[in-house]
């Protein structure tokens, strides 16, 4: 894999220009938005139900190395076969060697958003192995060549017509269609083959629990329950934070990330993978294997307030709600996971040398920290970021201190100068009130502001010099 | 004089932090704050020490730089009085990100006592001093923009629009994507310009719709984005800092 460098100025450029794609995301963000609303009607229930599935993964985390340890142990009595990957390249070679070992030449996929952090599918399609995507967005997004652009809804940059365009394009017999229910049984037709010849399934974790060993996966297309109980090899794949303590802690989990996500009460299906098929049952892999990856995950754990992105659930709510996702879309983000939630855990995963200019694409307006269900502070943890990338206080940040500049730092360090004297403040001020307006629009910073908005315009007099004429006290104490 | 932020009484002396933009930019907007405390019988104390709340430095990655300034405040304002701030977004930097600027420093005691004692403007006309406020200006349609550190950070949701549904001839519309962030996000917008212009077209678009004559707001940086953008595509959207406009209401302006 080739290092990838985010360029979010110029990616958002593109998408800003494109107004069929900032329509879809308008109009789907909204019925995201709205639909969550609904399913949260009661603010003190949501308050006591957020402030549990934060508690729930926090006390998770808290435990982490030894949960997974636990989690190893049970799996493994359970007849689960535990892998370890420290990288992606590691995951991906871990997963060739068991296809490889077992003769397996087509896999079908149920999503998981780690496999894409992986580009899992592009390592076996070099290696002779087919891998074809069984949710419907996913399954889109494959045909069209492309990445996902949100976490739970991969296509939802694509509108109707797009989708029938690229299925009349792709599917050997389909013509053009706009009827939803027909694109999708053309995608079943398709898919139950795909299903039925593949060697194995390959699905991402939604929880793993340490107690049971149990995986849960929720999905809504049966897409996830067929590709890990038809093919006789089912693998899944995760990132070594999505442990549970218990079982029970599943349930405030189930109640809020669906409820966040779609705006569904529940998911269609709620699959609990604990083993391989046992002596006397008919169906079920006859092997699964987990592969647990960290992929800079543990470095992220090593600092105490970065530690909480790891809390997140992978719901997307932070980018239904996030006004600059809206207008760019997913694939600004260059990088696995767009929004809010990708702002803080891309810099981390590959390095605010790679993606440092992610934190600063953001108002901190905290429509994303509102919604959270597991309380993650984004804002702060932006804002945490953006000091981590000019003068780094933890280990735990690849590519700390990268966005240091000298005009920066100069710049920043004149502020605080002007701004820690209060004679000096004053005098500027004074100044500025003079001469202020006579700035010319060009200057850095000034040519940004009125590319798209009048000058600003400094008062004749400051709220100091007015206050003082007015008579008002400035006796302190 | 004792004060608690949580149940606080009616104190007769508050300090008034003007805050950077409205001290160069909005003053008249600072000084109809502080009449309209004055004119509840209030001294109002304004420390001419007083600069910045360190905000800019601290949401671009420079701490050390805001904790100096916003010590200068600590500095400012050593009196156990209230601290009123026109701004929901100075305000909320104040009250929420000063304890946790100064762990680890000298100073965190006074920072937490410090940021106990702010409070937004308009939550405090209604909270703690409970205005009443006699409307003599003419007709006229409005629109509230909420600034997303007041509903978030400080948790100004309905105060505001109580002071303007108290004016007898305002009509208060709401605005169905009142809550989305105009985009100014203080150097955001000008560090991500396009994504920035974006969102504020589509705020005074949003405005627009509401058919109000006027956007009120109690954030000088929204006001100087959202008029701003108006202003350069010539769209009729005005805007107003709600201190400016309640008090011109109670004096018989529009």
């Amino acid at each position: 894999m080739e290092a990838l460098k985010s360029d979010f100025g110029g990616k958002a450029h593109v998408a800003l220009n494109d107004p069929k794609l900032r329509a879809n995301f308008r109009r789907a963000m909204d019925g995201l938005m709205a639909k969550r609303a609904a399913q949260f009607p009661d603010a003190e229930e949501w308050k006591t139900l957020r402030a549990r599935g934060a508690a729930v993964r926090a006390r998770a985390l808290a435990r982490l190395p030894e949960l997974l340890e636990q989690l190893e142990a049970k799996l493994t009595a359970n007849g689960v076969i535990v892998h370890w990957a420290e990288t992606t390249a590691e995951a991906n070679a871990v997963v060739l060697d068991i296809l490889k070992a077992a003769g397996v030449k087509r896999v079908i996929k149920g999503k998981s958003m780690v496999t894409e952090e992986m580009h899992l599918n592009a390592h076996l399609e070099a290696n002779g192995i087919r891998a074809v995507e069984s949710d419907l967005g996913e399954y889109i997004i494959q045909l069209a060549g492309q990445a996902p652009s949100h976490i739970v809804m991969p296509c939802i940059h694509m509108n109707k017509a797009e989708i029938a365009e690229l299925f009349a394009d792709k599917i050997e017999g389909q013509t053009y269609t706009e009827n939803v229910d027909e694109l999708t049984a053309a995608a079943r037709r398709v898919l139950r083959d795909r299903f039925a010849d593949a060697d194995a399934g390959i699905s991402g974790v939604n929880f793993a629990v340490a107690e049971t060993g149990t995986l849960v996966l929720i999905e809504n297309e049966g897409n996830g329950r067929l590709s890990t109980t038809l093919p006789p090899l089912h693998i899944a794949v995760t990132g070594i934070e999505k442990v549970l303590e218990k079982l029970e802690d599943v349930a405030p989990l189930l109640s809020l990330l669906p409820r966040s996500a779609t705006g569904q009460v529940v998911t269609t299906y709620v699959n609990m993978i604990s083993h391989p098929r046992q002596p006397g049952e008919k169906d079920g892999p006859k092997a699964v294997h987990l592969v647990l990856l960290d992929n800079g995950r543990s470095k992220v754990y090593g600092d105490v307030e970065l530690a909480d992105t790891l809390r997140c659930i992978r719901c997307a709510a932070c980018m239904n709600h996030c006004p600059v996702y809206t207008r760019v879309g997913g694939h600004t983000y260059t990088f696995t996971y767009p929004g809010p939630i990708g702002k803080i855990l891309t810099p981390q995963l590959e390095g605010l040398d790679c993606a440092g200019d992610q934190p600063h694409a953001s108002t901190l307006c905290g429509a994303c920290a509102e919604v959270c269900p597991v309380q993650i502070p984004i804002p702060d943890l932006l804002a945490r970021l953006r000091t981590e990338a000019v003068s780094p206080t933890s280990l735990a940040v690849k590519g700390g201190g990268s966005g240091r500049s000298l005009s920066e730092s100069l710049g920043w360090g004149g502020w605080a100068a002007l701004y820690s004297s209060p004679r000096v403040y004053r005098l500027s001020a004074r100044l500025l009130g003079l001469f202020g307006n006579w700035m010319p629009a060009w200057l850095p910073m000034l040519r940004q502001w009125t590319s798209v908005r009048t000058k600003p315009k400094f008062a004749a007099k400051s709220l100091h010099q007015l206050a003082r004429e007015r008579g008002y006290s400035h006796d302190e104490r | 004089m004792p004060m608690s932020a949580s149940k606080p009484g009616r104190p007769h002396t508050v300090y008034f932090f003007g805050t950077c933009l409205v001290d160069l930019f909005y003053p008249e907007a600072g000084l109809a704050g502080m009449e309209l405390l004055s004119r509840e019988g209030l001294k109002v104390v304004f420390p001419q020490k007083q600069t910045c709340c360190g905000q800019p430095a601290r949401n671009n990655g420079h701490p050390e730089e805001a904790r100096a300034v916003a010590r200068l405040q600590l500095d400012a304002f050593p009196g156990d009085w209230p601290i009123v701030v026109p701004s929901g977004s100075c305000a909320g930097m104040m009250k929420l990100h000063y304890p946790e600027l100064f762990v680890g420093d000298p100073d965190h005691a006074r920072a937490v006592a410090f940021s106990a004692r702010v409070f937004e403007l308009t939550q405090f006309l209604v909270d703690v001093l409970d205005v009443k406020l006699a409307d003599k200006g003419r007709p006229v349609t409005v629109t509230w923009h909420p600034s997303c550190h007041s509903q978030r950070e400080m948790g100004v949701l309905d105060q505001p629009k109580a002071l303007l549904r108290q004016l007898a001839n305002v009509t208060l519309v709401e605005n169905p994507r009142e809550t989305e962030c105009c985009g100014f996000g203080g150097t955001f917008s000008v560090k991500q310009p396009e994504i920035s212009a974006a969102m504020v077209a589509d705020k005074v678009a949003s405005i627009e719709q509401t058919g109000a004559a006027q956007v009120v707001s109690g954030d000088c940086g929204c006001l100087m984005n959202i008029t701003g953008a108006a202003g350069k595509s010539r769209k009729a959207v005005t805007g107003r800092h709600i201190a400016e406009f309640l008090l011109e209401r109670c004096h018989g302006g529009s």
